[in-house]
Formats: structure tokens, sequence, C-alpha cells
């Protein structure tokens, strides 16, 4: 067998990992890893930090300088690592409850800040390691053990969240479309800001078998059928959108990156009357 | 056979995620709940299931062409 070039960056005596069979996690980490691979990152200057929850363990699977922090609070420890080391790559690992719920300020404010991390949520809408509470990303009329009949609360657009509260690049993508995210990916780590990519990934034991998609292949085949790619999204007409999502990079912008925005400050006091 | 499958069954855990991308019918889940190949002859190396796999049990190689 060839080897395979991202099987280098997991830490192979920790395999295989601890997500159910046919989770979608285990498709973004190979993303990620890839991503990284594909912007030639060095290991040694890349930093994963992630929150709590079944996407936070991730970074217990990467061979990096992994960080897994309290819960919701991966950004602001991220923040902090490139703040005080701005030559590190910090790729911070959220999950959807993680990042808008807990986290949620902490989100808004990582955007607002701009500072360079690349964040990946991994939206499986559902708080799946606790047991299949419904998260702020659980759709309308879904069920979870917290709602049985059936979410009511209206669910967070993580990348409108993100695009609203500053942040320097938004995209999105799901578990089947491994390339397109990983290309997505890629283009978060490429862009010095705060980039944010959601990436859907089937949670077919605690959201799957409560909405009659237990099976994780037909909830891939799901994603497969009701992802849009943008530009024809863009043309969809309204009344046919239903349960279809976009795909793609939503937003993209250049703002002055909070490190360097606080490098100018040290400068200006420091450098005395001018 | 355009190909060869090389199987880590350790990491299986038998979602059936590669069997049902498969557009060849190449590969089965066994009697132990895990991927097998029982179809060999008709994989066409489209590499759809070492893509998809989230547990990264399922590699294939093209085989190269003798010249």
């Amino acid at each position: 067998m060839e080897d395979r070039i991202y099987e280098k960056y997991f830490r192979q005596h920790r395999l295989p990992h601890i997500w159910c069979p046919g989770c979608g996690n285990g498709i973004v980490m190979k993303a990620i890893v890839e991503a990284v691979e594909k912007q030639k990152l060095n290991r040694d200057n890349t930093v994963i930090v992630s929150g709590i929850g079944c996407s936070s363990r991730a970074s217990g699977y990467m061979d990096f300088d992994t960080l897994h922090t309290a819960h919701g609070r991966a950004i602001p420890f991220a923040t902090g690592i490139k703040l005080a080391n701005p030559k590190l790559n910090v790729i911070v690992i959220t999950g959807d409850g993680d990042c808008t719920a807990i986290g949620g300020n902490h989100f808004i404010h990582g955007a607002r800040r701009n500072v360079d991390l690349t964040v990946v949520l991994f939206n499986n809408s559902i708080y799946g390691m606790t047991g299949g509470q419904a998260s702020p990303m659980t759709p309308v009329h879904k069920k979870a053990t917290t709602a049985p009949y059936g979410s009511v609360d209206r669910p967070f657009d993580a990348c409108h969240l993100a695009e609203a509260a500053g942040a320097a690049y938004v995209a999105r993508s799901t578990a089947f479309h491994v390339q397109h995210l990983t290309d997505m990916i890629a283009g978060g780590i490429a862009r010095d800001g705060f980039s944010f990519i959601e990436a859907v990934v089937q949670c077919p034991t605690a959201y799957g078998r409560k909405n009659k998609m237990a099976d994780p292949a037909q909830m891939m085949m799901w994603m497969r059928d009701n992802a849009v790619m943008k530009a024809a999204w863009d043309k969809l007409p309204t009344d046919k959108r239903d349960e279809k999502f976009p795909i793609g990079v939503f937003y993209q912008h250049e703002f002055t990156e909070y490190g360097k925005a606080y490098n100018e400050v040290i400068e200006m006091a420091q450098g005395g009357k001018k | 056979m355009k190909a060869e499958i090389f199987l880590k069954s350790e990491r299986c855990k038998g979602c059936g995620i590669c069997v049902a991308f498969c557009p060849k019918k190449v590969l089965a889940i066994d009697a132990l709940g895990r991927c097998s190949i029982v179809n060999p002859d008709e994989c066409i190396a489209c590499g759809q299931c070492e893509l998809r796999c989230p547990d990264y049990a399922i590699f294939v190689d093209k085989k190269k062409v003798a010249k």
C-alpha cells in the first residue's frame, strides 16, 4: 500500500477514534489535515485548539501541538496563542453547541476582533456527547431528547452570524463534499484574518435516530441532494429552496488583522513624542 | 482488476458508508459487522470509499500498468 499523506498527521496510537460508527467528524478531521498539507504549513508552527464536545475530541487525534480547552472557550485560548506568538498558524475546532451556545459571545467577539484564526465548526445539529439535546443549530421541527415533539426554536445560521460579526472569510461545506470542504478550509488558512468554515456533518446516533435518518450513508446522501453551490443557490427561486442550503465561500473581505493593529498601538506607545 | 484495496479492519466500525457509495458493489458488511471485499474484480479505483471513510479503514491504490 502506498503511504497516505494524511496518515502522518494523526497520532496513530490513538486510532481508532472514539466517534460513533458513521460519524462525520472523522471525515472533517481528514479534510483539515489535507488542507494543512495543501497550504504547506509547518507542523511545528501549527496549533490546533478545540473546545468541548464530540467535535473537539479531534485535537487528541491530530499530531500537532494541540490544546483541548474549556467549553466554548477555544477561540479565547486561540486568540491568546496567536497574540503571544503571531508566527503560529492557529486552527480552532469547535462544534455547533460549543461555538454558538456556550461560546456564542466568544465567537462573535473573535470575529469582531479579526484575529488571524481559522475556525472550523463541525455542525451536527445536536449535542451528541451529552445525549442528544437540542442545540442552537437544531433545525425547526427536528427532534431531540429535549425537544421530543420537534424543536420550536429557530436555529442560528452560523455563517450569517460570522459575517455580520465581522469575520474576514466565511464558507460552508459538508462531510459529503470532501474535496470541496478541504478547499474551503485551505482558503480559510490562507486568509489573513478571522476565517470561519462551517462543516455540516452527520450524527447518526443522537440526531439521525431521532429524525428517521439512522443510516449515516443516508444522511450523507441528504447532504448530496440538498447542498447547493453558492452560485446556483443565488439563482434558485425562494419557493424551491425548501430544505436546501447553500455551500461555498459566502464572504471574503480584507480587514486589519488584530495582531497588526495591536503592534501599531505598541509602537505608538513606545515611540514617545513625534 | 484495476485496483488494490487494503483494509485496516481494526479501525472499521461497520458504518456502511463505503458500501453505500461504492458504484460497483465491491464491498459488503460481513457477519462480524465489518467491511469486507466481495467483488474485487469489479473495482474501478474511484476511491469514493477511501474519500468518505470516517475511520480511515479503507485504502484504494490504482494498479500501475506494466509497460
